[in-house]
Parts: C-alpha cells; sequence; structure tokens
C-alpha cells in the first residue's frame, strides 16, 4: 500500500494498526484503501516461518547472514544436440524435418554467408556504403526462425540475415536494400543491413541497440489481445525479438523483460552472445553468469543454447514458442553462445583488440555450418559434390541480383520528404518547394539523373 | 525514478479531495493536505504565505477567478455555441467538468469505442495520481487498463510496440518531467518509424503520449517542467496543450484517433482549478489548428496552455489603461503549428510576443519570432521586434517559482513595451 501515513501521532500508536488507521484517514481514501486490500494485501501470520512482506511472500526466515555468491552457483549449463563433429548426443533427439526441409535450411545459411564475403568485399570497393557480416550466427537466425510460424512477428537488432533469408527474403530483396534502389521498401532512408519486411512479419531493423526489446513486449501484448479479441480469425501468435549480449546492457532490456513478465507477454528473447560488442569483450560487458542468468531474475523461463548447434536451437525456440503461448501467454529466454567470427562491421577490424588466431580456431574448429554438414553427411542426404553446386548456385544467383539491384534506379527525391507523418505536412510541402527550386537554379551542382523522375518528383 | 516518493502522496491526496470547493488561486495545489494535519495546526496564512498570497496591493498578480474567465464555458449555451463543434454535438446536453474529468470523459469515450485502444503507465489502474483513468480499470477491463512497472523507456518501448502491430495505446508519463527516460524511444524509434518502414507501411500512429506538465505553485525541479519545445524539434512527433476541460476532450479525442504519435501535454494547474461546461457527446477539435481567442487590432499575444489566463488578464488591464485593442491567440497544437493563423493576426496588428512558461532560449517562441521576421509578408508589417515573455534561463525553483515564470505583471508590461517601441 502506498497510501501510508509517515507520522502517526504517538500517542496513538501500539492500539494497533487495525484500530487506528480508518480512524484518522479521511472517508475517501478508506473506500479505495478496503477496495485495493481485497485484492493484494498479505498479513504476517503469528509463528509463520516464510516473511509475509508483499515484496517477496515465499522468503523464508533465517537467523544466519549469509550474501549469496554468484561463484556458488554453477554456470548455466548450454543445451546440445549436435556435438563439433556432427554426432547427436541427445538420445531422445529426433529430427522433425524431412531430408529437403534440412537442406534449405543449410542453403539458407549458405546463402548468407556467400551474402557475406561478396558485400564485405563490395563495401571494401566503395560500391556498397556500409555492410556487417554474420558469420558464426547463421545458425541460431535460421535455426530459431525455422521453429516459428510465419505469422510470429520478429524484431532484429542487424545481425540475423538468417531470419530473413528463412523467411523468404530473396537475393533481389537483400540487394535492393543494400544498394538503397527504387525497390527497397525502406526507400533509400536507412544504411545498409537495415532491411525490414510486412509480407514476413519483420519490423524494419533500427541502428539504436535495445530499443527493439520492450517493442516486442508490447508487440506480443497487442498479438495477446488480437487474439483474445477475436480467437475465430487471429491465430495465437508470438513475438520474437533478437540482440546481441552487448545491447543487452542497455536500460531497454531490463524493461522489456520485466513489463513482459508482469503483464504475461507472449514473446521469446533470444540472446546471440557472441562475445564481443565491436571491441569489447564480455568480461567487460558483465560479470555475472552471461544473459541467462538474468532471465530467472525477472521471474522468466530461461535456456542456455549452443548456438552453433541448429538443430538445439530450433528445438529450443519450437519448445520456447509452445511455453510462451500457454497459460494466456508469458516471456521466455533463450540465450545462445556463438562466437563473432567476422569484424563486427565494415567500419572495424576485428584484429586490432583480438588475436587472428583466435577467430581461425573458432572457424576452422567449429563453426554452424560446418556442423550441420557434417551431420547431412552422417545422414547419408549430403556430399562434397552437392555442397560444390550448392555453393556455386547461390553465388551466381547472388551475383545476378547483385548487378540488376547495382543498376537499379534510386528512390524518387520526393521519398526523402514522405512518411515523415501520414500525410505531408504544410511545412514540409513548403520546404519540397525549396529544394524543387534550388534544384532548378543550380542545376549544375547536384546530380539527379540516378533518382527516378530526376527533380520532376518534387512537383 | 526517485520521484513518486516526493510529491505523490500530496498529490493524490489533494486530488481525492476534488469535490472540494476549487480554490480561487490556480497556482497553487493546497498545502493542508493530510500529511500536514495531524503534526501542527499550521495557520492558513502561513501556508498561503508560502505559495500563493498576493501583495495586498498587487492590481495585476492576482489570483485567477477561474469561475468567471471568458476562457472557460460557463454555460452550456457558451460551450455549445463553438463553430468548431459538429453540430450533432451542439444539440446534445453539456456537463461540468474540470480538466481531469474531461480527460477522463475522453479515455472512456476512447476505449468504448475502439477495442484497440489501451490505456497505461504507472498508477493508472486505480485512477491515477491525477484522478485522469477513475474507474477505468473497472469499466473495461485490467487488460486494456493497468500499470506498468515503474520505468518511462520500458512504457514508451511497449506502446511503440503495441502500436506497431495495430493497437491504439494512450500511455501516461506520470509527469512530463520524468519523460526524459523514454526520450530516445521517442526521438529514434516512434518519430522515425513510419519514415523508416517505407513502403512496408508499418508505423506507430495509434500511440498517444499524456503526461501532466507545468507550473502547479510548488512543485520545484521536477514537478514543473514544460519540455513542449524539445518535442517541436522532433520531425514526426505532433505536440499538442489544451487549456481547459472542452479543449481537452477535443483535442485528446483528436490526438488518440489521430494515426501520427501525439504528444498530449496536460497543464496540471488546471485539472482541478479549470471548470467549464463539456458537451457529452464524443467531438473532436482540429490539430494543427490555431484559435484566435479575443479579436484585436493593435496587438498579437501568442501563448497557449494555462498562461492563457494570465495572458488574458493583462490584456484586460492594459486594454482599459492604455486604450489599446489586443488578439489573444491558442496555438494550441504546438507543431505542426498553424502559422497561417499567426501570421494574418500579425499582418493585421504588426506586433507580436509570444508567452510560454518554459525557458525562453530554442523555446517555442523562438521558432515563432524566427518565422515571423522569416515571412516576407508579414516581416515588411511589423512595426515592433517579436517580444518572448518564459521562463528565465534556469530550472524551476521551489521557491522562487512566482518569479521565474512569466505572470499578469511581465505580460502587461510587455505589452507596455511592445507598443511603445
Amino acid at each position: 500500500m502506498k497510501i501510508g501515513l509517515p507520522s502517526i501521532p504517538s500517542t496513538l500508536r501500539g492500539a494497533g494498526p487495525r484500530h487506528v488507521l480508518p480512524s484518522i484517514r479521511t472517508p475517501a481514501i478508506t473506500a479505495i484503501t478496503a477496495n485495493r486490500r481485497l485484492a493484494s494485501s498479505l498479513s504476517q501470520r503469528p509463528n509463520s516461518k516464510y516473511v509475509q512482506f508483499p515484496g517477496a511472500v515465499k522468503s523464508a526466515f533465517t537467523n544466519t547472514l549469509s550474501f549469496e555468491q554468484p561463484e556458488s552457483h554453477e554456470a548455466m549449463p548450454t543445451y546440445r544436440i549436435v556435438d563439433q563433429n556432427g554426432h547427436v548426443v541427445d538420445p531422445s533427439f529426433k529430427p522433425d524435418l524431412s531430408h529437403e526441409e534440412v537442406i534449405k535450411l543449410y542453403r539458407d545459411m549458405l546463402l548468407v554467408s556467400i551474402m557475406d564475403i561478396i558485400m564485405f568485399d563490395s563495401q571494401r570497393q566503395g560500391r556498397i556504403s556500409f555492410y556487417m557480416v554474420s558469420a558464426g550466427e547463421e545458425a541460431v537466425t535460421v535455426g530459431s526462425s525455422s521453429a516459428l510460424s510465419k505469422e510470429d512477428v520478429i524484431f532484429c537488432q542487424y545481425r540475423e540475415q538468417g531470419v530473413f533469408a528463412q523467411r523468404g527474403f530473396t537475393p533481389k530483396d537483400f540487394m535492393s536494400q543494400l544498394f538503397a534502389n527504387k525497390n527497397d521498401p525502406g526507400k533509400g532512408r536507412n544504411m545498409p543491413v537495415h532491411y525490414g519486411s510486412k509480407e514476413l512479419n519483420i519490423h524494419t531493423i533500427s541502428s539504436p541497440l535495445a530499443t527493439q526489446i520492450p517493442h516486442a513486449s508490447g508487440a506480443a501484448y497487442a498479438l495477446k489481445m488480437q487474439h483474445l479479441h477475436s480467437p475465430s480469425t487471429v491465430p495465437p501468435r508470438v513475438a520474437v525479438v533478437y540482440f546481441g549480449e552487448g545491447a543487452a546492457s542497455e536500460g531497454d532490456f531490463h524493461a522489456a523483460l520485466n513489463i513482459a513478465a508482469t503483464r504475461s507477454c507472449p514473446v521469446i528473447f533470444i540472446c546471440r552472445n557472441n562475445g564481443y560488442s565491436i571491441s569489447t569483450p564480455v568480461l567487460e560487458q558483465y560479470r555475472g553468469d552471461g544473459i541467462a542468468s538474468r532471465g530467472v531474475g525477472y521471474g522468466i523461463e530461461t535456456v542456455r543454447v549452443d548456438g552453433n548447434d541448429l538443430w538445439a536451437i530450433r528445438e529450443a525456440t519450437k519448445r520456447a514458442r509452445a511455453m510462451a503461448l500457454q497459460d494466456g501467454g508469458r516471456p521466455v529466454l533463450i540465450e545462445a553462445l556463438t562466437y563473432r567470427i567476422g569484424h563486427h562491421s565494415t567500419s572495424d577490424d576485428s584484429f586490432a583488440y583480438r588475436a587472428r588466431v583466435e577467430v581461425d580456431e573458432w572457424k576452422r574448429r567449429d563453426n554452424p555450418i560446418s556442423r550441420l554438414r557434417k551431420w547431412m553427411e552422417a545422414a547419408g542426404v549430403w556430399d562434397e559434390a552437392k555442397e560444390k553446386e550448392a555453393r556455386e548456385e547461390i553465388r551466381r544467383t547472388l551475383l545476378k541480383a547483385f548487378q540488376e539491384a547495382e543498376r537499379e534506379k534510386k528512390p524518387p527525391i520526393r521519398a526523402m520528404f514522405e512518411d515523415v507523418y501520414e500525410k505531408v505536412t504544410p511545412d514540409i510541402e513548403r520546404e519540397i518547394a525549396q529544394l524543387r527550386d534550388l534544384l532548378e537554379r543550380y542545376p549544375d551542382e547536384y546530380d539527379v539523373s540516378d533518382f527516378e523522375g530526376g527533380k520532376d518528383s518534387l512537383k | 525514478m526517485t520521484k513518486s516518493h516526493i510529491l505523490r502522496p500530496l498529490m493524490r491526496a489533494t486530488a481525492i479531495r476534488a469535490a472540494a470547493p476549487v480554490p480561487l488561486s490556480g497556482l497553487s495545489i493546497p498545502t493542508t493536505s493530510r500529511l500536514t494535519r495531524p503534526l501542527a495546526p499550521l495557520t492558513s496564512t502561513f501556508s498561503q504565505q508560502r505559495y500563493s498570497t498576493h501583495p495586498p496591493n498587487a492590481k495585476l498578480n492576482l489570483p485567477i477567478d477561474y469561475s468567471t474567465t471568458p476562457l472557460l464555458a460557463q454555460t452550456s449555451q457558451s460551450a455549445l455555441h463553438n463553430p468548431e463543434l459538429p453540430a450533432s454535438v451542439r444539440d446534445q446536453p453539456t456537463k461540468r467538468m474540470n480538466l481531469f474529468q474531461a480527460v477522463n470523459d475522453a479515455l472512456s469515450i476512447a476505449l468504448a469505442e475502439d477495442e484497440s485502444v489501451l490505456l497505461f503507465g504507472e498508477d493508472v489502474a486505480f485512477g491515477g495520481v491525477f484522478r485522469c483513468s477513475m474507474k477505468l480499470a473497472e469499466t473495461y477491463g485490467g487488460d486494456r487498463v493497468f500499470n506498468t512497472p515503474l520505468s518511462e523507456q520500458g512504457i514508451m518501448g511497449f506502446a511503440i510496440g503495441a502500436a506497431a502491430e495495430g493497437m491504439r495505446p494512450v500511455a501516461e508519463i506520470q509527469f512530463a518531467d520524468y519523460v526524459f527516460p523514454a526520450f530516445d524511444q521517442m526521438v529514434n524509434e516512434a518519430a522515425k518509424f513510419r519514415y523508416r518502414d517505407g513502403a512496408c507501411g508499418r508505423h506507430v500512429g495509434g500511440l498517444t503520449v499524456r503526461m501532466p506538465c507545468g507550473a502547479v505553485g510548488h512543485g520545484a525541479l521536477y514537478h514543473s517542467q514544460s519540455p513542449e519545445a524539445l518535442f517541436t524539434h522532433i520531425p514526426g512527433w505532433r505536440v499538442v496543450m489544451p487549456r481547459s476541460p472542452l479543449q481537452a476532450k477535443g483535442l485528446l479525442l483528436a490526438a488518440i484517433r489521430s494515426n501520427d504519435p501525439v504528444v498530449f501535454m496536460e497543464p496540471k494547474v488546471l485539472y482541478r482549478a479549470a471548470v467549464e461546461q463539456v458537451p457529452v457527446a464524443a467531438y473532436e477539435l482540429p490539430l494543427s489548428k490555431a484559435e484566435v481567442i479575443k479579436e484585436g487590432t493593435d496587438l498579437t499575444i501568442v501563448s497557449y496552455g494555462q498562461p492563457l489566463y494570465l495572458c488574458l488578464n493583462a490584456i484586460k488591464q492594459a486594454e482599459q489603461d492604455l486604450g489599446i485593442s489586443v488578439e489573444l491567440v491558442d496555438l494550441r497544437t504546438i507543431y505542426p503549428w498553424d502559422r497561417e493563423t499567426i501570421f494574418k493576426s500579425v499582418q493585421k496588428t504588426g506586433r507580436c510576443i509570444v508567452v510560454h512558461e518554459s525557458m525562453v532560449n530554442a523555446g517555442v517562441g523562438a521558432e515563432i519570432a524566427a518565422a515571423i521576421q522569416e515571412d516576407p509578408e508579414t516581416f515588411v508589417r511589423m512595426e515592433a521586434p517579436v517580444l518572448r515573455l518564459a521562463g528565465w534561463s534556469i530550472p524551476t525553483p521551489l521557491l522562487f517559482e512566482k518569479f521565474n515564470i512569466p505572470d499578469v505583471a511581465r505580460i502587461y508590461d510587455g505589452i507596455k513595451k511592445a507598443l511603445k517601441y
């Protein structure tokens, strides 16, 4: 109860709160208090072994002063199904996908990985302004995404090309955004890698870290309400949000998990813990047991998964989705441990802060693509020839899309003024006219030929 | 955040006594609260001296008499006379409401007419610390009207996510002073959501953020701020501040129904003080449209929210003393603002004063003054520099509030200066 009385006159103390409080409350306050008390009030029972303070009702009394030691808890275990050699280590595991379906996921991972190399180089050649690879994290994204329903709503950070690929983003879609041409739904406003898709139910990526995490909680609440309102037409859905372990240090992470728990939101939080936030290693990011240990603190069911194991992440996400939709909805946290094999972005040289040999070892010894490949080979559905053919075919498709996207016109200049509000405001209309006037009077100062419609789009 | 422990119980205690007679002074919340009563028999003179006394010989800085001001519709007839109300509403009855009741009425209508409307924030479920959400949780259910954890960035982020998936969330920030933890979500996310989604077409236009703002007599640093100028520097938001219950209802309904995100700032000093006849039917007042409250020929005063009452008193005295005629314009929507109405008025009068509580530097007055001098047709008609009467360039101090924000004397003096130039 927050309606407290900080200063009860001493003459009245000792008579017991039940006796005193109503007598000095105004009638209005008493009425409100009485109603609220019915819902949430607790009182200390005589000789109880448990604290009945409202803040923690199941806490036992102790007469030993002892601080909880983080070190006394073992690190949360990491779930895996397939080991580094492609061997199944969880005997209860049964693949729930056909061979064709597994191959499709493998090809999605390959697509992302090959696109990484092409686009990283093309940025180096100055053909696009920026790029971020996702090498080492293909299984986390493809595997988790494959366990969701197409109607589930996804929020990404930026290193989740695998989610887009798995959901059906085509090479043309990727390239249109990267080259910011007229087919980019973002209309050339966002930096490269800030993809979004309405049809695939993936929200457009924004650069500020962690802001998308509370969005997912709010979206999950919306999805829950919409299903409650129209159970026959709106299926039960979850919201899913991806973020790195660095982003989890932002206040928005805290806000999002807490509100998701208190409002019982059907949301799956997926943390890609790849060991680095740009140059900052995890030891400078946190001192607890990763991100997973925090989920429990918020009252959220949590699992830690080997992020290089597509089967494990898929299985964990599948289970998480079912749990998130149970009993009116609740949040689930998955921490996927991986290693960021590539540089943070094209603006980063990661060998300035970590040894090349460390990276090479991860690439060689354990990476998600080779692990699934070993599993597929052991299952007899993949071989060297198929691998070669798949890689060549994917590379050809990507290069074709690359060339077409590069040749395409840019969006009309007018697009820079639209979508700030639902309708273009009079202020902005006036500014459109001002820019048009400038371009007309200084035609040699601006090259508008790349833009669809040239300066005429400003009419 | 540590705020609530300071002022919340006081606000709550005073809000609960809403049925008590409305005090004459709009600038103070009575200090003889439940908290002080059992402790010591404070004399009423003592408490009034601290917060709301007016010097015995004052002619200008007198209490605002909300029960007679023409800014409030004192009769049903004057309320329904408003030409901005649709004909269907003008046939319907009115009811006396103060500003928090009008906000409550608008919220109730919005919740009733559209099941995608949600209402949440800190302490909203029991009725809100200012009583704006009274009975709404009981009527519309705890799924639609609920408390959130105490985290402004969480409230805003959650609201954005819900709006992006088609809901119409009305989020409450308990005091405008505490909106800053949510600024990243407002500036980088809500404001740019439609823009960056482009052809995908998703947006957070269903989002409305309500926040009590402005000076209250004793709110000091963190219960007094009016950060509207900061919001006007963010493309993507609409920023609205009503001056009265009738306006609050119509503008809030327009804000909730608008497909752009709206910051809706409620001058908390008016919650109980401003009482007027309000149409009971649902209605909207237009956004981005200023209102000429009083016509005049010699000077234009532009303001919004509570200072309009001070402007009107200053104008009354100045017109009497100086034999002039002043036009008073209520901006209502602070961004995107109604240039046309302001320019038209200033072209007629040739003089302009802008009045607001928040700091003068880079405040709303700066934008209006700059726009006036930038507009060729208005600039050539100017006969005096545009004057800005606003808070000094300091935080809002507890004890010195009456020296900080523009009052009737300052506005009166400003009128004289503008006319003497």
